[in-house]
C-alpha cells in the first residue's frame, strides 16, 4: 500500500436518523496522512453527525468509510483505534488525570511500566507533569482540555478526531489552545479531523477545510483558497465578513461578466458560478479589497458611496457606506499613517479591482 | 457614602454583625416559612417519638402504687432473708393497692419479671386487710410463694422507676435484682444456624434476637434483590428516548401511587398456594396438584412482596444518576478501545455509585422498619421486629418493652447510617 492512499475516505455516505430527512447527503471525502482536515459549518449541517460515522458511534444509512483502505462499517467503535476528544471532554470524574490517560493503554494489556512510562510522557506533552494524581473536577477548563488531547493521543492513534474541543473555553484561552493543538499535531504528524462551527478557529488550525452546509460539503479547499476564492454564495458568505451585491449578468466573456445591479449600475467581475447571460447572481467582494478614493483609472469598478457609520476597531476602521443601492455595504479602512480621513456623512469615490470580486450564485 | 462605611469598623460595629443585621430579616422570613412545618413534626413527630423513647426507661408503676415497699425493697441487699419490716409494708400497700384497685397493675408489672407471681399478688390482696402482725408468717399462711426471695427480687427490679431493664430485655437480658444482667432462660432461646454453606454457624438466640436479625436479613436480601431488579431498569429508562422513557415511567409509578395493603393483597392472590402463579406452574406442568408451592405466609412471601413494593425506592434515585451521566462518558471510552462491558464496568458503573448508595440506603431503611407487608403474607417466619413491636402495642400492653425495642431498631439504623457514612459517604448519596 502506498503512503499517498488516503487513511480516511468516505464513499457517498448518507445519513438520516427517522427514515424521512437526510442530515448527510452524498458525502465524499478523502483525508491525506498527516493531514489537518476541519469540517466547518453552522450547527446542525451535519458534520458532527460524519464524525460520528467515521468514529462508529453512528452507523451509515447508506455508503462506506474506509480507514487504511478497509471498510469499517461494521467495525465496532473500540477495534478502531481512532482517538477522539469530545465536546466536554468526557474526562472520567471518577478517576485521576493519570488513570484517565493510563485507560486505553490498560484495556491494551499494556504492561505498568510502559504504561507509566506513556502517561508520564503525554502529561510533559500537554505540560501538565505535575498534575496525574489530581482529578478532573480539580483543573480549569484549559487544563482539562488537555488533559482530553493527552488522553486521545496516548496510544498513539493515526487518526485523532476532536469534536468542537474548544467551544467551552473563553476566548483566550481558546486561541491559545489552537496554537497548541496545532503544534502537538505538527509535532506527531498525527491524523486530525476536526469539527468546529468556528471559521476563524478553522482558519487557524487547518490543513484543508471542508465547508458544511444542509449536510452538502459546499466548499473542500486550504483556508487561504477558501477565503479568497469562495465557490459559491454560502462559503462567501460564512468564511470571514462579506459584501453581497445583487444582481443580472448582462455579459459574459473569458471567465469576466458584467453584472447589472438593482439600482442601475454595471459592475465588472470574474465569473465563477455563473453560465449564461440574464442569470440572477450574488456578487462577493471583501471589505479589506474596497479602496477609498482610488487613483482615477487604475481600476475598473469605481462608484460613488455615502458614509453612513464609522467604527473604531484599532487596527482598523470599519465604514458603513450607501452604495449601489444598499446601505448595509461594510469597507475596511487600516488604520495606517496616510490612510484616508473619512467623516460620516462625507461622499466618497469608492473602488475594486474585478479580480477581487466573484460572481457566484444567486 | 462616605469612606468610613466601607472599613471593617463602623462606629464601632463589626463586619460582621452589620452582615448578621442585615441578614437577619431574610433569616426570619425564612424561619417563619418552614414554621409551620417546624411545629406540626414537633407536635406529630418528635414529641410521641421521644415520649415513647422515655417509656423505654421509665416505669413508675410499682413505686407508685406500692410506695412503702418500694422503699423497703430500696434499703435491702437482695441476699438477706426478707425482714418483718418488709413484709409489714408490702401489707400495708397490699391493702392500698387492693383499695385504689390498683392490685392489677403491680401483679402485671413484677409477673414481668417473674411468670406466674399474678395470682400471689391478686390473693394476697383480697385477704390482705385482714392479716394482722407478724406479718411475715401470716403473709407465708396466705402464699407460700412468699417465702422465696426469688419474688422479692423480682419485686426489687420492677420497683426502680428508672431501669435499662427494657432495654435490656429488648435484646434478650434479664435484670437482676442487684442491677447486674443475665441472659434469657435457656427454655425461651433457639439454636439458629447463621450464614451460607461453610460459613455458617449455628447461635443460641432469643426471640428478639432473632427478630433483629431476621429483620436485618430480610432488609438486606430485599435491598439486593431491589438493586438487581431495578439497575437494569432504570439504565433502560435513563437510556431510552424521551417519550418512551416516559411511558414506562409511569409504569414505575402507578404502582408506586397505588395502596400499600392493595399491593400486599395482590401478591396473596398471586401467590397463594391455590393462587395464580401456582395455578400456572400446575398447567405448565412444573409441579402437580399436590405438590404446589409454597410462596406465601412465609420468608419467601415476604421478599417478593417486600421487594415488588419497594422497586420504586430503588429504580427513582438510580434513574435520575443516571440520566445526569453523559453519553460522551461511555463514548469516550469505547473510542479509547474499550469493550461494552469494560467501558460499563469501569466507567459508567462507577458513576451510578451515587444512585446506588441512595436507592440501597433507601429501600434499606425503609423495609428495616417495614410492617404491614409482613404482618399480611409473612405468616411465622416472615415476621419482622415492627411486627413484634406491634404485638406489645396491642395485644400484650407491654408499652415499656416496645418502646425498648423500637429504642434499639433506632439504633441499629442510626449505627448503619453511621456506618455507611464511613464507607460510601453520605456526600456521595444523590436523592435525586
Amino acid at each position: 500500500m502506498s503512503a499517498s492512499t488516503p487513511l480516511v475516505r468516505f464513499e457517498n455516505v448518507q445519513k438520516s436518523y427517522d427514515g424521512e430527512v437526510l442530515v448527510v447527503k452524498d458525502f465524499n471525502l478523502d483525508v491525506e496522512r498527516g493531514e489537518f482536515l476541519t469540517m466547518l459549518g453552522p450547527s446542525g449541517s451535519g458534520k458532527t453527525t460524519c464524525l460520528m460515522m467515521l468514529a462508529g458511534f453512528e452507523p451509515a444509512t447508506h455508503g462506506e468509510i474506509y480507514l487504511d483502505n478497509q471498510p469499517i462499517n461494521n467495525v465496532p467503535p473500540h477495534k478502531r483505534g481512532i482517538g477522539m476528544v469530545f465536546q466536554n471532554y468526557a474526562l472520567f470524574p471518577h478517576m485521576t488525570v493519570a488513570e484517565n490517560l493510563a485507560f486505553p493503554l490498560e484495556v491494551r494489556r499494556m504492561s505498568r511500566s510502559d504504561r507509566e512510562a506513556r502517561v508520564n510522557r503525554a502529561l510533559d506533552m500537554v505540560q501538565l507533569g505535575e498534575f496525574g494524581a489530581r482529578r478532573p473536577a480539580q483543573l480549569s477548563g484549559g487544563q482539562q482540555q488537555r488533559v482530553a488531547v493527552a488522553r486521545a493521543l496516548v496510544f498513539d492513534p493515526e487518526l485523532v478526531l476532536m469534536d468542537e474541543p474548544l467551544g467551552a473555553l473563553d476566548k483566550n484561552l481558546r486561541e491559545q489552545m489552537q496554537y497548541e493543538i496545532k503544534h502537538i499535531h505538527e509535532n506527531l504528524g498525527v491524523t486530525v479531523v476536526y469539527v468546529t462551527h468556528d471559521q476563524s478557529e478553522a482558519l487557524t488550525m487547518s490543513n484543508r477545510i471542508a465547508v458544511f452546509n444542509d449536510g452538502v460539503v459546499q466548499q473542500l479547499a486550504a483556508p487561504d483558497v477558501l477565503y479568497e476564492k469562495p465557490e459559491n454564495a454560502f462559503v462567501a458568505q460564512f468564511i470571514g465578513e462579506n459584501n453581497k451585491l445583487r444582481g443580472d449578468v448582462t455579459a459574459l466573456e473569458d471567465g469576466r461578466c458584467v453584472v447589472s445591479t438593482a439600482s442601475g449600475h454595471q459592475v465588472q467581475a470574474i465569473a465563477v458560478n455563473v453560465s449564461q447571460v440574464g442569470q440572477p447572481t450574488t456578487l462577493s467582494l471583501r471589505p479589506e479589497r474596497v479602496l477609498i478614493a482610488p487613483q482615477p483609472g487604475s481600476i475598473d469598478n469605481e462608484f460613488e458611496a455615502t458614509v453612513l457609520e464609522l467604527i473604531y476597531l484599532g487596527d482598523h476602521i470599519r465604514a458603513r457606506v450607501a452604495l449601489l443601492g444598499r446601505e448595509d455595504f461594510i469597507i475596511k479602512v487600516p488604520n495606517s499613517a496616510d490612510h484616508v480621513a473619512i467623516r460620516k456623512g462625507d461622499t466618497v469615490i469608492v473602488g475594486w479591482q474585478s479580480d477581487d470580486c466573484r460572481a457566484l450564485d444567486a | 457614602m462616605t469612606t468610613a462605611e466601607t472599613n471593617i469598623e463602623y462606629e464601632g460595629e463589626s463586619l460582621k454583625k452589620r452582615l448578621d443585621k442585615a441578614m437577619f430579616a431574610s433569616r426570619r422570613r425564612a424561619f417563619l416559612l418552614v414554621l409551620p412545618l417546624l411545629l406540626f413534626v414537633l407536635v406529630t413527630f418528635v414529641a410521641p417519638v421521644l415520649y415513647f423513647l422515655f417509656q423505654g426507661f421509665y416505669d413508675p408503676t410499682f413505686s407508685r402504687i406500692m410506695p412503702q415497699t418500694s422503699a423497703q425493697l430500696a434499703e435491702w441487699d437482695t441476699v438477706s432473708e426478707p425482714d418483718e419490716a418488709m413484709y409489714a409494708a408490702l401489707v400495708a400497700d397490699l391493702v392500698d393497692a387492693r383499695k385504689a384497685k390498683t392490685i392489677g397493675k403491680v401483679a402485671t408489672r413484677v409477673n414481668r419479671e417473674k411468670a406466674g407471681t399474678r395470682s400471689v399478688f391478686t390473693s394476697s390482696a383480697r385477704k390482705a386487710a385482714k392479716l394482722e402482725a407478724p406479718f411475715k408468717e401470716a403473709l407465708i399462711d396466705v402464699k407460700k410463694e412468699w417465702a422465696d426471695p426469688a419474688i422479692w427480687e423480682a419485686m426489687k427490679t420492677a420497683s426502680n422507676t428508672w431501669t435499662l431493664g427494657y432495654y435490656a430485655n429488648a435484646l434478650d437480658y434479664r435484670q437482676n435484682a442487684d442491677g447486674s444482667y443475665r441472659r434469657q432462660d435457656a427454655s425461651r432461646r433457639v439454636d439458629t444456624e447463621v450464614g451460607f454453606g461453610d460459613w455458617s454457624f449455628t447461635v443460641n438466640l432469643g426471640i428478639h434476637q432473632l427478630l433483629f436479625l431476621r429483620t436485618l436479613q430480610i432488609s438486606l436480601m430485599v435491598t439486593v434483590f431491589c438493586l438487581l431488579l431495578g439497575y437494569p431498569i432504570a439504565y433502560l429508562l435513563a437510556t431510552l428516548p424521551l417519550r418512551t422513557s416516559n411511558l414506562l415511567m409511569i409504569l414505575v409509578l402507578l404502582p408506586f401511587w397505588t395502596s400499600i395493603l392493595v399491593r400486599t393483597t395482590s401478591w396473596i392472590a398471586m401467590l397463594q398456594s391455590q393462587g395464580v402463579v401456582n395455578d400456572l406452574l400446575v398447567f405448565f406442568g412444573v409441579t402437580n396438584d399436590d405438590g404446589r408451592f409454597s410462596l406465601i405466609y412465609n420468608k419467601l412471601g415476604t421478599l417478593i412482596a417486600m421487594t415488588h413494593i419497594l422497586l420504586p425506592f430503588m429504580v427513582l434515585p438510580l434513574f435520575s444518576v443516571m440520566k445526569g451521566i453523559p453519553p460522551s462518558y461511555v463514548r469516550a471510552a469505547k473510542s479509547l478501545g474499550a469493550t461494552n462491558w469494560t467501558a460499563f464496568w469501569r466507567v459508567y458503573a462507577p458513576q451510578t455509585i451515587p444512585g446506588i448508595g441512595a436507592g440501597a440506603i433507601l429501600v434499606f431503611i425503609v423495609a428495616i422498619g417495614y410492617y404491614i407487608t409482613p404482618a399480611l403474607v409473612g405468616g411465622q417466619d416472615g415476621q419482622m421486629i415492627s411486627n413484634f413491636i406491634d404485638f406489645h402495642m396491642r395485644k400484650s400492653l407491654n408499652w415499656n418493652l416496645a418502646a425498648g425495642l423500637g429504642g434499639v431498631l433506632l439504633v441499629i439504623v442510626m449505627f448503619l447510617y453511621w456506618l455507611y457514612d464511613r464507607i460510601v459517604g453520605i456526600d456521595n448519596m444523590k436523592m435525586g
